[in-house]
């Protein structure tokens, strides 16, 4: 057995109640990839398990900065990620109620004089308690606009930000390069944001494993020639504009159904197995505009 | 005198602690909570003014204790009471009402008599305080 | 359990002489009640050798069509439609001479909308019926069909809270004391003091009607008075139910008038009127906006021992659908009968929209109330602030609580004694919406409470060790069914 100091702080009794442990392992197995967002969120875990220990043995640095950003290309996972942090927050007892409120400009800016501050506290009010996701914070500053009412919850947000930090969260997110000028233009804003988490895009082998696990929760299986034929895709789909990471694979999965339902009905007299209604074909996946044009059609 | 009113006025004025453990109590019952005041609390005053809108969906009781404070600060010497509001089908009523601030004088009331026939009365309550406008009333000169 | 045949020739079923009821068509097992159809529960006792399927037969038969002999007029009418029929009897558990009956009673053999009717054919010549040792009336299950022909509370647990502008904790009264005696003069003043001290309503008691040393009027003049004074001294809407219970409809009707021009919120009637007498003093309420209060004098006599009479959840059940807003149900902790179950189900037939079957509180039909307004229970008798823990833990938010002795006994006055009781109410009621465990904790939450109060302080000290532990006699009878682990 390893000597334990002396006067022992009760540091396993503090991980296994706030379930912490179980949460960054779900976080570890649900999740494909991420490594270094994973690595990030435990940093964060660990920051705050230890801070809570820390206060309750009467050692104080101030509350810890909780605010955090979420940088990234859209399907990388922010949002999933978020409400981890909500959990894990809520577990350490740093959010009383943990849940997420997720809301993007349309929600907190209004579009007349005094519109604009009901709406926000509105939202904030909803989120007390828990964490308030921002997604695209940045279209909340249009510095093109002096008179824009984005201004107006940018201050309130601030406001709440700073005074009642026990009563919520912030977690701004969006684009990285968008969300940096965001931040350079509000240093005041920048200054109450602690943790950055950068999520990188998926690499192909990444994003087949998250379409394995999409078809596996959908009770779908893949032919070998399909399989094959998503790889190539992912590889085509990637280099295309408008890639959102796992977003475009849960589309392209469900455009690949409604392929495979169609192929299914129109094949319907040569009757059907069990086995077929699972199964998606090379085809189905192959006739993706992706492909180019050679593949419409088939 | 002391208003009366409202579920816990013959306790000591409650804390912010004490009115948020309270409106978590609404929150977990699924009511949705709401602020009024007024300058008139003659008992027949059904209608205090709204501080906004009822709060629905919140989780925490902060979002409506921010609402009590802004209320409060606008309105100092106005009673203010917290509401609980339950939808539930065969209710559809508050649940829960008190005051969460009162004036620092309470003049109370008169009780105004009108002498009729066969010894019978008509009574009439007046607030004192409401013989001002609206507005100045309460410790306002 | 025999085997009964019915005779199927009219010749043989309808000759002149003496059949048995079971005969008769009254006992019919495979019968499945109809959505439309009255239920009644009965708990029989019949005589030494009396089959218990023939004693519900004959009970079914002598709350609906039969009479002792066979009558050939049966065949001018749909008789067999009319029957009520008793289709299943069970063993009471743990007793070896009382039976369970179940009844069904078609909707056409009541008359819309009157308890009158309905209590003739169910409680009528049958518990005199000598094949019987003894009769009880335990449960009914009204279709929502007969339900909706009743106009139920004028006012309602509802809109009487919204009336009296008071909500989330239960309605505070006190009955005056002492019952009998009292000027009128007298009398205000104790209303006065009561509900300026904090109490939300005071009570004529059951008896006070219009004697030699109190006539009516004077009664009403001053506790007029009191109620108004009352309520420009605390800001708060006060009440007191003003007993209008006379000899004649004319005269309770001149009462509940003069009530209503003097201001008054509330009348009060006596069980003892009578059902039609209730049911017209209920139509009277809905008329002018007041909230009618029962007393349920009388109720004992009948619905205490469990072996004969009417349990109190049928009358209660009755008076929902007559139409009263406060009824009187029981307390559990005070002087007066009351098993926790079976008051709680009392409690239940008059506040839900909807009550389940639930064996262990003594109801044995789902009753769906179709939107009649709720009742409001009142416990009064016997009861005290340093019971507050346990009143506010059985019986929930929407209840009167009376405390008559308990505030008018009060060694500081009744002001100090209504005082007492509500801080005790509205602590108990913080603390338990507080997340507080108050039926262990609240001894403690009382003495905290008492801190600030030094009325509460005097009542517990003069009454907190006061219980009234007695048996129940009237417990429901239920066998717990063993569940899969």
């Amino acid at each position: 057995m390893l000597a334990r100091p002396a006067s022992t702080l009760d540091i396993d009794a503090l991980y296994s109640e706030s379930r912490i442990g179980e949460m960054l392992e779900a976080l570890e197995r649900d999740l494909i990839g991420l490594a270094p967002v994973k690595r990030r969120v435990r940093e964060i875990a660990a920051l705050l398990l230890i801070e809570k220990l820390r206060r309750s043995v009467g050692l104080h640095a101030g509350p810890p900065p909780l605010h955090m950003s979420f940088t990234g290309n859209p399907g990388t996972g922010k949002t999933t990620v978020a409400m981890r942090m909500a959990s894990i927050l809520h577990g350490l007892g740093y959010v009383r109620k943990g849940q997420l409120v997720s809301v993007t400009r349309d929600d907190l800016v209004g579009q007349y004089i005094g519109h604009t501050a009901p709406k926000t506290k509105e939202v904030l009010k909803r989120a007390m308690g828990g964490v308030l996701f921002i997604d695209e914070a940045y279209y909340l500053y249009r510095p093109e606009n002096e008179r824009d009412y984005g201004q107006e919850a940018i201050e309130i947000l601030l406001q709440v930000m700073e005074n009642q930090r026990d009563d919520l969260v912030v977690i701004f997110a969006g684009y990285k390069d968008r969300m940096d000028r965001f931040f350079g233009s509000n240093p005041g804003m920048a200054s109450r944001v602690a943790h950055h988490i950068d999520f990188p895009d998926y690499a192909e082998d990444e994003l087949f494993a998250i379409a394995g696990l999409m078809l596996e929760r959908m009770q779908y299986r893949l032919s070998d020639d399909a399989a094959a034929a998503l790889h190539d895709y992912i590889a085509l789909r990637k280099s295309r504009p408008q890639f959102a990471n796992a977003r475009s694979i849960r589309n392209a999965l469900d455009r690949a159904r409604l392929r495979q339902a169609n192929r299914l009905f129109e094949a319907r007299e040569r009757g059907l197995s069990l086995e077929q209604l699972s199964l998606i074909e090379a085809g189905d996946i192959r006739a993706s505009r992706v492909f180019g044009t050679e593949g419409e059609g088939q | 005198m002391r208003l009366t009113q409202g579920t816990f006025s013959f306790l000591p004025d409650l804390s912010d602690t004490q009115i948020g453990a309270q409106i978590e109590y609404c929150l977990r019952n699924g009511w949705a909570v709401s602020v009024e005041y007024t300058d008139d609390p003659h008992p027949r005053n059904t209608y205090w003014d709204m501080w906004g809108m009822p709060m629905f969906d919140l989780k925490d009781a902060a979002g409506v204790m921010a609402e009590v404070t802004a209320c409060r600060h606008a309105f100092p010497d106005h009673y203010i009471k917290v509401n609980a509001f339950d939808s539930s089908h065969g209710w559809e009523a508050l649940r829960l009402s008190f005051i969460v601030n009162r004036p620092k004088d309470e003049p109370g009331f008169a009780l105004e008599r009108q002498e009729g026939a066969g010894r019978q009365v008509r009574y009439t309550t007046r607030s004192y305080a409401a013989d001002r406008p609206s507005g100045e009333r309460y410790g306002a000169d | 359990m025999k085997h009964v045949t019915v005779p199927t020739d009219p010749r043989d079923r309808y000759r002149a002489g003496v059949m048995k009821y079971a005969e008769m068509g009254y006992w019919e097992p495979g019968y499945v009640p109809k959505d439309t159809d009255v239920l009644a529960l009965f708990r029989i006792t019949p005589q030494e050798g009396v089959d218990p399927q023939e004693a519900a037969a004959a009970v079914a038969g002598e709350s609906s069509t039969a009479t002792w002999t066979v009558v050939w007029t049966d065949r001018l009418t749909a008789c067999e439609w009319y029957r009520a029929k008793a289709y299943k009897v069970e063993p009471v558990p743990g007793s070896t001479e009382q039976f369970f009956a179940y009844i069904a009673y078609d909707l056409d053999l009541f008359e819309p909308g009157s308890i009158a009717n309905l209590t003739a054919s169910i409680i009528g010549n049958v518990f005199g019926f000598k094949p019987l040792k003894a009769l009880r009336l335990e449960d009914m299950r009204i279709p929502v069909a007969y339900v909706k022909t009743f106009p139920g509370p004028a006012t309602g647990i509802v809109v009487e809270r919204e009336r009296l502008d008071k909500f989330g904790r239960p309605l505070l009264g006190a009955t005056v004391k002492p019952k009998l005696g009292l000027s009128g003069k007298n009398y205000g003043r104790v209303v006065y003091e009561a509900l300026k001290g904090g109490l939300d309503f005071t009570k004529d008691d059951e008896n006070i009607n219009s004697q030699p040393f109190m006539h009516w009027r004077d009664r009403f003049l001053y506790c007029m008075e009191a109620v108004n004074r009352a309520q420009a001294a605390t800001g708060e809407i006060k009440g007191t139910y003003l007993n209008v219970t006379a000899a004649t409809m004319e005269e309770m009707y001149e009462r509940a008038e003069f009530a209503k021009e003097l201001g008054s919120n509330i009348v009060m009637i006596d069980l003892v009127i009578g059902y039609t007498a209730i049911q017209s003093m209920a139509k009277w309420a809905r008329g002018n906006d007041m909230i009618l209060h029962l007393h349920r004098a009388g109720h004992s006599t009948y619905t205490r021992q469990k072996s004969h009479g009417v349990s109190f959840r049928v009358i209660a059940k009755w008076m929902r659908l007559a139409g009263v807003d406060h009824i009187h149900a029981g307390t559990v902790v005070g002087k007066l009968e009351g098993d926790p179950n079976s008051v709680q189900g009392f409690y239940n037939v008059l506040r839900e929209d909807l009550n389940p079957v639930d064996l262990q509180r003594g109801i044995f039909f789902e009753q769906n109330w179709a939107g009649l307004r709720k009742c409001m229970p009142v416990a009064s008798g016997g009861i005290h602030a340093g019971q507050m823990h346990q009143l506010l833990s059985y019986l929930g938010d929407d209840c009167i609580l009376q405390f008559g002795g308990g505030t008018i006994g009060h060694p500081m006055g009744i002001a100090a004694g209504a005082a007492a009781n509500r801080v005790a109410l509205e602590a108990m009621v913080l603390a338990r919406n507080e997340g507080r465990d108050i039926w262990n904790e609240g001894p403690q939450i009382l003495v905290d409470a008492s801190r600030h109060c030094q009325p509460l302080k005097a009542a517990l000290d003069t009454w907190g060790d006061v219980t009234f532990n007695y048996a129940s006699t009237d417990t429901p009878d239920y066998a717990v069914t063993p569940t899969a682990a």
